[in-house]
């Protein structure tokens, strides 16, 4: 690549400071730290608030390129993708990287965290600059040494070159010298044309995925520190209930077992809870110990809590205008009676565990005031601050190894386990391995929340949609919504009808919530998707046709681009030959679509009931938007036709039921992931849009399950209101 | 009690509980810890191992029960026929998200193409539907089995092209 002037982008507009510091690597070589303040602008629907951005690169006197991987690894693919993005600027062949897992280092790599298909937006322009500057600085070292002109110098896999003299230089052995020279200005450094990438834009398969096809310790569960001790933790089956006695000797006479002890705890779910601690020499034994014990609960408020009783409180919450007005426009009252059609609706979905296959666990070892932790964990930070809270000991003292997560979806953003990993190693006296069993991990979740949702529509005489209400029955209390429990003033098609209401009325719950994949967006996207797709029909028009005239003009709505909705709504309709195919007797297709983590997604299912009275996905089509470039497209298929399919498991099956404040479900026998029998063929179909790229991890999910639920209706006249799909509906 | 089992071509002696099961002998006892656990009721499918060649879940597997029987696990399948083509596969599929499921589909795979060695796709689910992925990564599964098996990768489901 020349050095030649590029033209700069702004990263969104923003101003910023980014600050470079080059130096001398241990053991010789360039090292580069980079950080960059970063005001937040995303959609927030993570707990993250502020955050700064950080790389480590280091070029060694081998030529030997290693970039720290500061994020935790989640399946998401973020050990690969990031490390993409510097390598091409820096210019190096993809086989001279080495990647390192960080340890948990605030000061040192600020906020480290996985969640909200962030990645991608806040790390494309400002990792590219940093493989830049490396490179310019190699370039200059190589300058310098030749007394030639910086113009005159070329970069190629790893080399400087000097064209006119036919002399070349490989990065290592300009390393040291590059140490030695100031950092450039970050926003100054020249950027590759895209169409001369070498690394992004072509699949790179995952960096870690040989040592995990031959079995190596990876994952949290895998730790083993010397003189560890095993741990269950055993909390009240009802949330927010505490244990007042159990029979602690005869849990203690058991094979196995060290030690067994009543933890008091507090009232916050994302903290330490009360519970009965089993400390052992053998994690099995310990987990069987479990059958003998026998817990006094008090089990608190929450037991007179359930599912089919919060039905019934928000059918009759329902029939009263709503707690809080979301959006209000026009006049929906006035509007409704003057309608040609009117239509009404009841929907819902309910509770959903987080399911990750490799259950909650920690390892922590405390000793003389100080904590050692490896944990699967989505937000390493959040739990030094709980275990520091909970311990009594300083964020200094706390060390903590982020180990690869076995499947996060939210669920490792809280860190409960690992302040439950901590107080009972420090009890003890030794490293203790804390696992929770399948059911400890299904009934000790942070749910996505349950949601009702009552509809109305007006239309006019030419099927036209000019009035729409909905009063959304959620949970919270005072005014505020519970975690992932919230309903938001742009959901569509608020903004696109000139009279609309939404509202929104609580119900107390005392049963902890939290982001699940797609948090909000992942049930209501059913729910309006659905109803929309009911008011086509009703207006007689193309479900898909009429949610492009709903888009109506190319513009944009806030931070929504209406023409970019309408492109993949376009392109889904001509890769799957929607209106073009006749499907058989039983057969139909659906459509839905979904703005969400900054994505444009419009998603076609084929679907068919069958008369065995089961439901066959025969297809799915994706078509997104996310912007210039795909990074790393394996990646980013895998990712896409993995959040599809998630979504119709969640459809197919799932659900999460409270009786009296307990969770039923206790397994994958009664709460399914989708099988390889179950999962359809899933098309993806990127449309490369001028617009920085943008997250994958979330985005495909939410529109699937209304593109299934519509596909159903085509099919057989039935309408899915609520979840999980009952197949006897079509009986 | 003290059992002398073989696994992975070696013999190897265990002191356990006779109802301890197969999957905690390997993680916890012998340091085998490429065999997950997911479920603890063969549910999941991440603990399958092969038991005598046949893909076995491990969690409700009884040390007692396994006497002779020769095991193999994630650690040695590279050196069965068909697990070295299997692995391989699946890294130039680039099959895994998070990767926890994907030493018991390797397993499973593996079973199926010994006994198996040009499956259809019926096949294929039959064999696999007992291994869940929650990352759900099961159209690279399918594709990366037949490319083990020398086959083409296309889905003989999809009617719909």
């Amino acid at each position: 690549m020349k050095n030649a002037e590029n033209p700069m982008v702004s990263p969104a507009g923003e101003s910023r400071r980014a600050f470079l510091r080059a130096g001398v690597a241990v053991g010789g070589g360039l090292l580069l730290d980079f950080s960059l303040p970063r005001p937040l602008s995303a959609r927030a629907n993570s707990p993250i608030t502020e955050s700064t951005l950080n790389a480590f690169v280091q070029v060694s006197n081998e030529g030997i390129v290693t970039i720290i991987s500061k994020n935790p690894e989640i399946g998401q693919g973020i050990k690969t993708m990031l490390p993409m993005l510097i390598a091409e600027e820096l210019d190096v062949d993809w086989g001279d990287v080495r990647i390192e897992q960080a340890l948990s280092d605030p000061a040192k790599y600020g906020l480290q965290f996985a969640g909200g298909s962030r990645a991608t937006p806040l790390n494309w322009d400002a990792l590219r600059r940093v493989g830049a500057a490396g490179r310019q600085m190699l370039m200059s070292a190589a300058a310098n040494q030749w007394g030639v002109p910086l113009s005159e110098c070329e970069t190629a896999s790893g080399k400087v070159m000097h064209m006119p003299t036919r002399r070349s230089l490989g990065y290592g052995r300009l390393a040291a010298k590059a140490a030695t020279l100031p950092a450039p200005d970050l926003q100054q450094v020249p950027l590759k044309d895209p169409k001369n990438f070498k690394i992004i834009g072509k699949s790179h398969g995952g960096i870690d995925s040989p040592l995990v096809v031959a079995g190596k310790p990876l994952f949290g569960i895998d730790v083993s520190v010397p003189g560890m001790l095993y741990a269950v933790f055993v909390k009240s089956p009802v949330f927010g209930g505490t244990a007042a006695a159990a029979n602690l000797d005869e849990v203690r006479s058991q094979p196995g077992v060290r030690d067994a002890f009543i933890v008091n705890g507090g009232p916050v779910f994302n903290g330490l809870v009360s519970g009965v601690a089993i400390v052992g020499t053998n994690w099995w034994l310990v987990d069987k110990a479990r059958e003998t014990l026998q817990v006094k609960w008090e089990e608190g408020a929450t037991a007179a809590q359930s599912s089919e009783g919060f039905a019934g409180q928000a059918a009759q919450i329902s029939a009263r205008a709503p707690a809080a007005k979301v959006v209000s426009e026009g006049d929906v009252t006035e509007a409704l009676k003057q309608s040609a059609q009117r239509l009404e609706a009841a929907y819902s979905y309910p509770f959903l565990s987080h399911a990750t296959l490799e259950p909650q666990n920690c390892t922590a070892h405390v000793r003389e005031g100080k904590v050692e932790i490896w944990a699967p964990t989505q937000n390493p930070d959040a739990g030094r601050k709980i275990v520091a809270k909970t311990l009594g000991v300083a964020d200094a003292d706390i060390t903590i190894h982020m180990t690869r997560c076995g499947g996060g979806f939210g669920r490792r953003l809280m860190n409960d386990y690992m302040v439950e990993a901590a107080w009972i190693s420090r009890q003890v006296g030794a490293p203790v391995k804390l696992l929770w069993n399948r059911q400890d991990d299904m009934q000790h979740d942070f749910y996505r929340p349950a949601g009702f949702h009552f509809f109305k529509a007006g239309l006019d005489g030419g099927g036209k949609l000019h009035a729409f209400s909905n009063h959304f029955v959620s949970f919270g209390e005072n005014g505020k919504a519970a975690p992932s429990a919230d309903l938001n003033a742009n959901e569509f098609p608020a903004k696109f009808v000139p009279n609309v209401e939404l509202g929104i009325s609580l119900m107390p719950l005392g049963v902890p919530t939290g982001p699940l994949r797609a948090p909000g967006s992942n049930g209501l996207a059913f729910v309006f998707q659905s109803f929309i797709d009911e008011i086509a029909h009703a207006a007689g028009q193309d479900p898909l046709q009429y949610r492009i005239d709903l888009l109506g003009e190319r513009r944009q709505v806030g931070a929504f681009d209406t023409g970019r909705m309408i492109d993949v709504l376009e392109l889904v309709r001509e890769k799957s030959g929607w209106g073009k195919r006749t499907p058989p007797k039983g057969s139909g297709m659906g459509v839905a679509f979904y703005y969400s983590h900054l994505g444009y997604f419009a998603e076609v299912v084929h679907a068919t009931s069958r008369t065995d009275a089961k439901i066959t996905v025969d297809k799915v089509w994706v078509a997104a938007d996310v912007g210039s470039q795909i990074i790393n497209p394996t990646g980013a298929e895998n990712q896409v036709q993995g959040a599809a399919l998630d979504g119709i498991g969640e459809a197919l099956g799932q659900a999460i039921t409270l009786n009296a404040g307990r969770v039923v479900q206790s397994n994958f026998n009664d709460f399914p992931l989708l099988r390889m029998d179950q999962a359809p063929p899933v098309e993806v179909h990127f449309l490369k849009t001028e617009f920085p790229p943008t997250g994958l991890g979330e985005p495909a999910l939410p529109p699937v399950i209304p593109a299934l639920c519509n596909a159903l209706f085509a099919a057989t006249g039935v309408r899915i209101r609520s979840l999980p799909i009952d197949p006897k509906l079509f009986a | 009690m003290l059992y002398t089992i073989r696994i992975n071509g070696r013999a190897r002696e265990v002191e356990a509980d006779p109802q301890m099961p197969l999957l905690w002998v390997l993680r916890d006892l012998l340091d085998l810890k490429g065999t997950k656990f997911g479920c603890g009721k063969s549910f999941c499918g991440a603990c399958t191992v092969h038991l005598n060649g046949t893909a076995v879940r491990s969690c409700v597997t009884p040390v007692a029960s396994v006497g002779a029987a020769s095991i193999t696990t994630i650690e040695a399948v590279a050196g069965t026929p068909t697990g070295k083509a299997v692995q391989n596969a699946w890294l130039a599929a680039d099959v895994m998200q998070c990767g926890y499921c994907q030493a018991g589909q390797i397993m499973s795979a593996s079973a199926l193409l010994a006994k198996n060695p040009k499956p259809s796709d019926l096949d294929i689910d039959k064999a696999m539907s007992g291994n869940i992925c929650r990352c759900a990564t099961y159209t690279r599964i399918r594709a990366a089995i037949k490319q083990a098996a020398g086959m083409p990768a296309a889905d003989s489901r999809d009617t719909l092209r």
